[in-house]
């Protein structure tokens, strides 16, 4: 009751009727974390001298008091951001907890304070319970050792001993399907298989605490339903406390029970997984953003001038049932002669995927783009008979299958009008799905 | 909020900003000893990987300095290294401060080069300054094994060798050369995680630095030639315990009893240091490396 609310002021005031019930197996108490921006030089040199002229008479540390909120898309005049401000939470035994944003809003900071990787700038974070966290699959592996040989390693990195691994290697080796490999160097797996015998051996921690991040966005379909099975038993069967931090909304939707969404820095609502998803989506103000900001460019031969759709550089775009039509232009600079073509994928809500663009595909072969400027000008024609609704779209420059150069990092907005019956009614996608069949 | 107080159960650990002023946490070490091992293991399976001679490397690099320091500085400028055969006498020289060197640079590297896994996984960060010592203890291991067949063969040969009683001692030194190298290599990690400066001054100042540790002259040869620098010398704890190994195992120069005091207090109080510089660091320094 009442465990959903709006956290109106910075200090967090949990309704804790429900929490108080359980046992508490981790509390954040006050997390900041505070971060310089620019390189180090002469410039750091003087305010590391002066931080400890400053300690050295017992005083604070005179740049702690300044800082601004961490958003990026704002010039700052500080030289000192705040990832994170007094973070306040507390996760009971067997909970399964997501902790969604957007990017930037802390979540990998969060993530890195909680699995001791960095120290918070002030606050605590208390544990009663053992910890694993999987920041990364495969960390420590080393390419010149069998596969047997970096299960122990990797095993023993995340917490394991040799005993532990041991008793559970058949069951390793077996999960990651990959026996007949089991003696080979992993330099020469297929990176599928890396990515397997990796996460197997995660797969099998045994911590009272597991801090999960985007882990589960590797390998093929099949391995990352069998990687979200593995991770249901985890929570389910065997009762362990989960924090799972993921840009994926189904798997989140999936396995979580409760959720935190940050924003900016600050826990903005914390609450039963539905309400936070749909906050969080329902927060989605990307109407000032432009596409470029979205970009995130992969290789430096590139660059980006401009990305227009339908003449418009704002990432929501409206479109009505009578034209059905992205005309999607995208300017820049290349320093050498590259082949690659524009892509778009299509996803609702909850990152299911819809539809796919890729024209390169359809023709075997990306066009050759020579030294200097470009312009790509593709048409997207849907059919008419698309429902009323809004789905995601993501833009790629890109040679398939050899390598990304450009991909927005965050979704564009596409609202359809929706395909009219004879008596002026739509459909909508999130009831009826994407398409009305004529 | 104080109803709350009874869950105030006993937490198994708690981040804090900074770590306890001085801490070894040795039982979190022990914890991880398996990982020490296999890091061990790692270090010392994979360095020679997809070479033709693998370990012969190892007894490749101090035979061949050795070769070339006789020629360069006894046959040619005429350092005199007594009854002791000359090659001999470098070979031993070279073996102890390749040990200490190989700990001193791995260790001030740890943050750097340890970076990918230290910015993902949590363990005791002094494993890994604790690998380099460990696995290059057996990389000397393998070098003094090298040192004993040519010692075999000089004494075969006819020349004045013998150990003494302090030769039982010859461990001890070894694990304070470690030590020494691990308590520098600290300090200077700490300080590499930000200014990199420091890794190009070790660069070159470690090739210096061989030169004022009477590793290609015996001590007592500085003393009598160039008093005046000889102080250098004197001061630096490392020429003491090159010189003591020295006499451990072939029985020449002699053995500084106050030199070697002086050098004990000095590792420790270095070591100490390093302790308390690398605690500092490791919580933070994945935000500046």
């Amino acid at each position: 009751m009442g465990k959903e609310k709006e956290i109106s002021s910075k200090q967090l005031t949990t309704d804790n009727s429900q929490l108080k019930m359980k046992d508490i197996i981790l509390k954040a108490e006050n997390i900041s974390k505070q971060y310089r921006l620019g390189q180090v030089g002469t410039g750091t040199l003087k305010h590391d001298l002066n931080r400890w002229w400053h300690a050295i008479r017992g005083k604070e540390d005179p740049y702690l008091k300044i800082g601004e909120t961490n958003d990026r898309s704002t010039k700052g005049e500080s030289d000192y951001v705040w990832a994170l401000q007094d973070i306040n939470f507390e996760i009971a035994k067997g909970e399964v907890v997501g902790i969604i944003g957007k990017n930037g809003a802390g979540k990998s900071t969060l993530l890195k304070i909680l699995s001791r990787v960095t120290a918070p700038t002030t606050g605590s974070v208390k544990f009663g319970g053992r910890v694993a966290s999987l920041l990364e699959v495969g960390t420590g592996f080393n390419g010149e050792m069998t596969g047997r040989e970096n299960i122990f390693l990797n095993g023993a990195i995340l917490g394991m001993t040799k005993k532990e691994i041991a008793s559970k290697l058949d069951e390793i080796i077996e999960f990651s399907g990959c026996e007949r490999y089991i003696d080979t160097p992993v330099k020469r797996y297929s990176s599928g298989m890396y990515v397997r015998l990796a996460f197997a051996v995660a797969a099998f921690l045994e911590p009272e605490i597991l801090i999960v991040d985007e882990v589960l966005a590797v390998g093929d379909a099949e391995f990352q339903k069998k990687a979200i099975g593995k991770m249901q038993d985890i929570s389910k069967g065997q009762g362990r406390t989960v924090l799972f931090v993921s840009h994926n909304m189904a798997a989140v939707k999936s396995l979580c029970t409760r959720g935190i969404v940050l924003e900016n820095g600050g826990v903005v609502f914390e609450g039963k997984i539905d309400s936070c998803l749909s906050r969080y989506i329902n927060d989605y103000d990307s109407k000032n953003a432009l596409i470029l900001d979205m970009c995130s460019i992969n290789n430096s031969n590139i660059q980006i001038k401009d990305i227009k759709i339908n003449n418009s550089n704002s990432c929501e775009i409206k479109l009505n049932a009578d034209s059905n039509l992205l005309f999607i232009q995208v300017t820049g600079f290349i320093r050498e002669e590259i082949s690659f073509d524009l892509e778009a994928r299509f996803f609702d809500k909850y990152d299911n995927p819809l539809a796919f663009y890729s024209p390169s595909h359809f023709s075997g072969m990306p066009p050759k783009y020579s030294k200097g400027s470009f312009l790509i000008e593709k048409k997207i024609q849907f059919p008419e008979n698309i429902n009323k609704g809004d789905v995601f779209m993501k833009i790629y420059l890109t040679h398939p299958g050899l390598e990304t150069f450009l991909e927005t990092k965050e979704n564009i907005l596409v609202s359809f009008d929706g395909f009219k019956m004879k008596n002026s009614w739509s459909f909508e996608i999130e009831k009826s799905g994407f398409m009305f069949l004529k | 909020m104080n109803q709350r107080d009874k869950y105030e159960k006993d937490w198994l650990f708690e981040i804090t900003p900074k770590n306890k002023f001085f801490s070894l946490n040795l039982k979190e070490v022990w914890q991880y000893r398996d990982l020490l091992i296999l890091f061990v293991k790692r270090d010392i399976v994979t360095v020679y990987k997809q070479t033709v001679l693998g370990p012969l490397w190892y007894l490749i690099q101090p035979l061949f300095t050795s070769i070339t320091f006789t020629i360069v500085f006894n046959n040619l400028a005429g350092i005199s290294t007594g009854k002791v055969p000359s090659f001999l006498f470098n070979l031993a020289s070279i073996t102890v401060w390749n040990y200490f060197t190989a700990c001193f640079t791995g260790t001030s590297n740890t943050f750097v080069s340890n970076a990918g896994i230290f910015g993902k996984v949590y363990f005791p960060r002094i494993i890994a300054p604790l690998t380099t010592v460990i696995s290059n203890l057996l990389k000397f291991g393998i070098q003094l094994f090298v040192f004993f067949v040519f010692y075999v063969y000089f004494y075969w040969k006819g020349a004045p060798l013998s150990f003494n009683w302090t030769t039982l001692f010859f461990p001890f030194s070894i694990v304070l050369m470690g030590v020494l190298g691990l308590g520098l290599g600290m300090i200077i990690s700490s300080m590499v995680t930000k200014y990199r400066d420091f890794s190009y001054l070790i660069g070159f100042g470690v090739q210096l630095l061989m030169y004022v540790s009477a590793v290609i002259y015996p001590m007592a040869l500085i003393e009598e030639k160039i008093p005046e620098y000889a102080w250098i010398i004197q001061y630096n704890p490392l020429a003491y315990i090159i010189e003591t190994t020295r006499y451990m195992l072939l029985g020449v120069g002699e053995f500084p009893v106050g030199g070697m005091l002086y050098t004990l207090v000095l590792t420790f109080c270095i070591f100490i240091t390093g302790v308390l510089l690398f605690n500092r660091t490791e919580k933070n320094f994945i935000d500046t490396v």
